[in-house]
C-alpha cells in the first residue's frame, strides 16, 4: 500500500512537472511567433473569448465562425493595409471567475493585440479590469450590461440591456400595444434581470400598468405553469418576456395549453425561436421582438452573410450573436486602416489609437446589425433597434 | 555524521509526524520554485493567473476531506460555504476599504469575516442536516448549498446616507440620491479590492493543512475517528456524536470560507451563479481521487485536475474529451486491483532498470578510486 501510495503521488508530480513544461513550451513557441511577427509588421492578432463548451456553447461558436469568416474575407482581398489578421480564440465555458480569466490570460500568452470579446456578460465582467490593467482594445460583441462598458477601453457592439429594456417599454407604451403588462424573467441571469430593471423604470414613467412580476431561475426553467396562471389571473394583455428562447418556446407552449393568448414581447434573446426543434412554430406567431438581425432580411449583405456562413459551418443559421461577432470583425478593420495600425504596434498603442478611432464624429458603420452605427466615449453602441414581428415562420418589420 | 544523525532522528519521528511535515515541505517547494521562476519571467501569464485559484481549489478540497474522509460523511454543500465566505468578506472589504487603507490589515480581516461567517452558517445547517446519513445528507447539504447560491443571486443590498438597504428588488431598494449598490442581484458584487496574491494564497494553505493535519491527530480527530467507523461503539464509550460531527462540519465550513475570500479577492467581479452544485461537485472530484481522508492527496488532485484542462487549451475541442478520459483512467487505476498491480509491477521495472543504470555508471568510478 505504501509502495503504491509513493508510486501515485510520483506519477502526479511528474504529471504536474510534464505539464508544467508544456505551458512553458507553448508559451515560447507562441512568443518567439510573435516576435517574428511583429519584425515584418503583417500580422495583427485578434483574441476572442467564449463558450464552446457547456450549456452556452452555441453563442460561442458561433461568435467564433463568424469572427473566422470575416478574418478569412479580410485576408482573402489582401488584408489590411498590407496586414494580415490572425485570430486566436480560447473556451471560457461562459464562467462568471478563473475560467474567463485563464482564457484571457491565455490569449494574452498567444500575443494578442485586440480583443474582441467576451461573448457572455458573466465573463466579460470578470476580465473588463485585467484588459483594462494591460490596457487592450476590447470589443465586446454581444455581453449586453452597462457595467460591462466601465472601463474606456471597452466597447459594445450589441445594445446594453438597460437600452433593450427601455426601448421595448417605449414601444409598447409609444404604439400602444398593451396597458396591462406582465413580465416573466430570470432572475438567476445577469442579462435578463438587467433588461427588467430598466423595463420596470420606463413602464412606471410611460404609465404602463405592470400587473405581473413573475421569476424563475436558470434551476426552475421547465415548468412555468404557476408564472402563467398569474399572468392570465391577473388578465395581462401582454407579456414580456427578456429572456433566451429555449426558455421562451416553452412559455409557449404551455402558455397555449392552458389556452392563454396574450401579446408576448421579446428582446434579442428570443432570435432563434423559430428554429427550435420539436417547436411548433405555430405558436410563435405573432410574437413582437427587438433584435438587431433577422437571418431571413432581404437585405444584400444579410444575405450574403447568411450563405456564406452556411456554406462554411454545415448549412447552419447564424444568429444575432455571430452577426454582431461578424460586425465587430469589419469595424476593426476599416478602423485599422483608417488609423493607420500595423502589426508591430505594442497593443497599447493599437488601444489608444481604435479609442480615438471609434468616437471620432466622422466614423460610423453600416452592417449587418444596424446602420450609422457609432460609439460614446463610454464605449455604448448608438444603432435604432428594429421591432420585428414573427408572421408565417418569418420575421417582419414593424412600424 | 550529521546526516546520520538527522536520519536516526526522522526514524524516531511519529508516522503522522511524518506524513504531515512530507506534505508541507512538497507544498513550500512547490512555492519557491514558482517565485523563483515568476521572478525571474519564466511563467506564462496563463500559468501565473492560475497560482491563487489552485491555492483556493486545494483548500477547498482539503477541507472537504475532513467531512467526507475523516467524518466519512457525504457533503455537496462546499460550494455554498464558499459562497458565503465570498460575499462576507468581499462586502467586509468594500465597507472598510476607506477605513482601512492598508490592505496587509485589511484582507486578513476580510478572510477571518468569510470563515466566521461561513462556519456560522456550517453550524446553523449542521444542527438539523448531521442528524441525517449518508445519502440524505447528502441530498441535503445539496439543496443548502443551492438555497444559498439563489439567495444571493437574488440579493440587492445598498447602502446611502439613511443606512443599509436590503431588498429582493432592485426597485424596492429605494435607494436615495447618493446611495451606492453593493450587491446587485444576478450581476454580483463588482468593485472588491483585488488583494488575493499567490503568497497570501499559499499561506493560507499552509495554514488549512497545519489545522488539518493537528485536527486529524488530536484527540478530538480520534473521537471523530472512531465515529467514522463504528458510531455506535463511538457513542457507547461516551462520546458525544453531534457535538463531534458539529466540530467536523464547522471546521469545514470555516477553511471552505477562508478559500471563498481568497477567490473573491481574486477577480474584479463575484457572481452567485459560479458557486452551483458544479463546484461542490467538482471539490468531491478532487478529494475522491486524491484519496478519501488523504489530505496530501486532496492536494495533489486539486492541483492536477485544475491545471489540466488549462494546459491542454492547444487542442481546443478536445480538451474536455481528455479531461474526462484522465479521470475514468485515474479512478480505474486506484480502485481496480489489477490495474494497479500492473502500474506497480511497471515502476519496479523501471525502477530496477534505474538501478542497474546507476550501478554501471557508479561501478567503474568506484575502481578508479581505489
Amino acid at each position: 500500500m505504501k509502495s503504491l501510495k509513493r508510486i501515485l503521488a510520483m506519477s502526479a508530480a511528474a504529471a504536474i512537472a510534464v505539464s508544467c513544461f508544456a505551458g512553458c513550451a507553448s508559451n515560447t513557441a507562441t512568443s518567439s511567433e510573435g516576435e517574428a511577427n511583429g519584425a515584418t509588421g503583417k500580422t495583427i492578432v485578434i483574441g476572442g473569448s467564449g463558450p464552446l463548451t457547456g450549456s452556452a456553447a452555441q453563442y460561442g461558436v458561433g461568435v467564433k465562425n463568424a469572427i473566422e469568416l470575416a478574418v478569412n474575407e479580410i485576408n482573402a482581398a489582401g488584408g489590411v493595409n498590407g496586414n494580415t489578421l490572425k485570430l486566436v480564440f480560447e473556451d471560457d465555458e461562459a464562467d462568471s471567475g478563473d475560467k474567463a480569466v485563464n482564457a484571457y490570460n491565455t490569449l494574452k500568452d498567444q500575443g494578442m493585440q485586440i480583443f474582441l470579446g467576451t461573448v457572455t456578460t458573466g465573463s466579460c465582467l470578470a476580465v473588463i479590469d485585467k484588459s483594462k490593467a494591460d490596457n487592450i482594445f476590447q470589443f465586446t460583441p454581444s455581453a449586453s450590461a452597462q457595467d460591462v462598458i466601465a472601463n474606456d477601453n471597452c466597447f459594445q457592439i450589441c445594445f446594453t440591456d438597460p437600452n433593450q429594456g427601455k426601448a421595448s417599454a417605449d414601444y409598447i407604451a409609444d404604439n400602444q400595444v398593451a396597458t396591462k403588462v406582465g413580465v416573466i424573467y430570470d432572475s438567476s441571469d445577469a442579462y435578463s434581470s438587467g433588461i427588467y430593471n430598466a423595463f420596470k423604470k420606463e413602464a412606471q414613467a410611460k404609465g404602463l400598468e405592470l400587473v405581473s412580476e413573475q421569476s424563475f431561475t436558470k434551476d426552475s426553467k421547465t415548468d412555468f405553469s404557476a408564472q402563467i396562471a398569474d399572468c392570465k389571473n391577473k388578465g395581462a394583455e401582454l407579456v414580456f418576456l427578456p429572456i433566451y428562447y429555449q426558455e421562451a418556446s416553452l412559455i409557449l407552449t404551455q402558455s397555449n395549453n392552458v389556452g392563454y393568448a396574450p401579446k408576448f414581447f421579446g428582446c434579442d434573446g428570443l432570435d432563434g425561436i423559430t428554429s427550435i426543434e420539436n417547436f411548433d412554430t405555430a405558436l410563435a406567431e405573432g410574437v413582437m421582438l427587438l433584435t438587431p438581425f433577422a437571418a431571413d432580411s432581404k437585405d444584400q449583405a444579410t444575405q450574403d452573410f447568411v450563405k456564406a456562413y452556411k456554406e462554411a459551418y454545415n448549412g447552419e443559421t447564424p444568429n444575432q450573436f455571430a452577426a454582431d461577432a461578424y460586425d465587430g470583425v469589419k469595424i476593426l478593420a476599416k478602423l485599422i486602416e483608417k488609423q493607420n495600425i500595423t502589426g508591430d504596434m505594442s497593443a497599447s498603442d493599437i488601444c489608444e489609437k481604435l479609442k480615438a478611432g471609434i468616437t471620432a464624429s466622422d466614423f460610423s458603420f453600416d452592417g449587418l446589425t444596424g446602420t450609422g452605427m457609432t460609439w460614446t466615449a463610454g464605449g455604448e453602441v448608438s444603432k435604432a433597434p428594429k421591432a420585428v414581428v414573427i408572421k408565417d415562420g418569418n420575421y417582419s418589420a414593424l412600424e | 555524521m550529521s546526516n546520520k544523525a538527522t536520519l536516526a532522528k526522522a526514524k524516531m519521528l511519529k508516522p503522522q509526524t511524518k506524513q504531515s511535515f512530507t506534505t508541507y515541505i512538497m507544498v513550500i517547494a512547490a512555492f519557491v520554485i514558482m517565485m523563483v521562476l515568476s521572478s525571474t519571467g519564466n511563467v506564462s501569464s496563463q500559468i501565473e493567473g492560475l497560482l491563487v485559484p489552485l491555492c483556493v481549489y486545494s483548500i477547498l478540497a482539503v477541507s472537504l476531506n475532513l467531512t467526507v474522509g475523516i467524518l466519512g460523511e457525504l457533503s455537496l454543500g462546499q460550494a455554498g460555504f464558499m459562497c458565503v465566505g465570498a460575499y462576507a468578506s468581499a462586502l467586509f472589504s468594500i465597507a472598510t476599504n476607506e477605513s482601512i487603507t492598508v490592505a496587509w490589515i485589511r484582507f486578513p480581516l476580510a478572510i477571518l469575516v468569510g470563515g466566521i461567517c461561513a462556519a456560522v452558517f456550517g453550524i446553523l445547517i449542521g444542527i438539523p442536516v448531521l442528524r441525517l446519513r449518508g445519502d440524505y445528507l447528502a441530498i441535503v447539504t445539496l439543496a443548502f448549498g443551492e438555497i444559498i447560491k439563489n439567495v444571493f443571486a437574488a440579493l440587492y443590498v445598498g447602502i446611502d446616507s439613511n443606512g443599509l438597504h436590503i431588498a429582493l428588488n432592485q426597485a424596492d431598494m429605494n435607494l436615495a440620491e447618493d446611495g451606492t449598490e453593493i450587491i446587485r442581484g444576478a450581476l454580483g458584487v463588482k468593485g472588491v479590492p483585488q488583494d488575493s496574491t499567490f503568497v497570501i494564497g499559499f499561506v493560507l494553505l499552509m495554514i488549512t493543512l497545519i489545522i488539518s493535519y493537528n485536527f486529524i491527530n488530536s484527540r478530538t480527530g480520534r473521537a471523530v475517528k472512531a465515529i467514522r467507523d463504528n458510531a455506535i461503539a463511538a457513542e457507547s464509550v461516551g462520546l458525544n456524536i453531534t457535538k463531534y460531527k458539529l466540530i467536523t462540519f464547522a471546521l469545514t465550513a470555516f477553511l471552505a470560507g477562508l478559500a471563498g475570500a481568497l477567490y473573491s479577492h481574486n477577480y474584479a467581479t463575484l457572481q452567485a451563479a459560479k458557486f452551483d452544485y458544479n463546484m461542490s461537485i467538482l471539490i468531491l472530484v478532487f478529494v475522491v481521487l486524491g484519496g478519501i481522508g488523504n489530505i496530501r492527496g486532496s492536494v495533489i488532485a486539486a492541483i492536477v485536475l485544475t491545471l489540466l484542462p488549462e494546459v491542454l487549451r492547444s487542442i481546443n475541442n478536445y480538451r474536455m474529451l481528455i479531461y474526462s478520459i484522465v479521470l475514468i483512467v485515474m479512478m480505474i487505476c486506484t480502485s481496480n486491483e489489477k490495474a494497479r498491480n500492473l502500474i506497480i509491477s511497471v515502476f519496479n521495472w523501471l525502477k530496477d532498470q534505474i538501478i542497474k543504470l546507476k550501478n554501471m555508471i557508479i561501478k567503474p568510478k568506484t575502481k578508479e578510486v581505489k
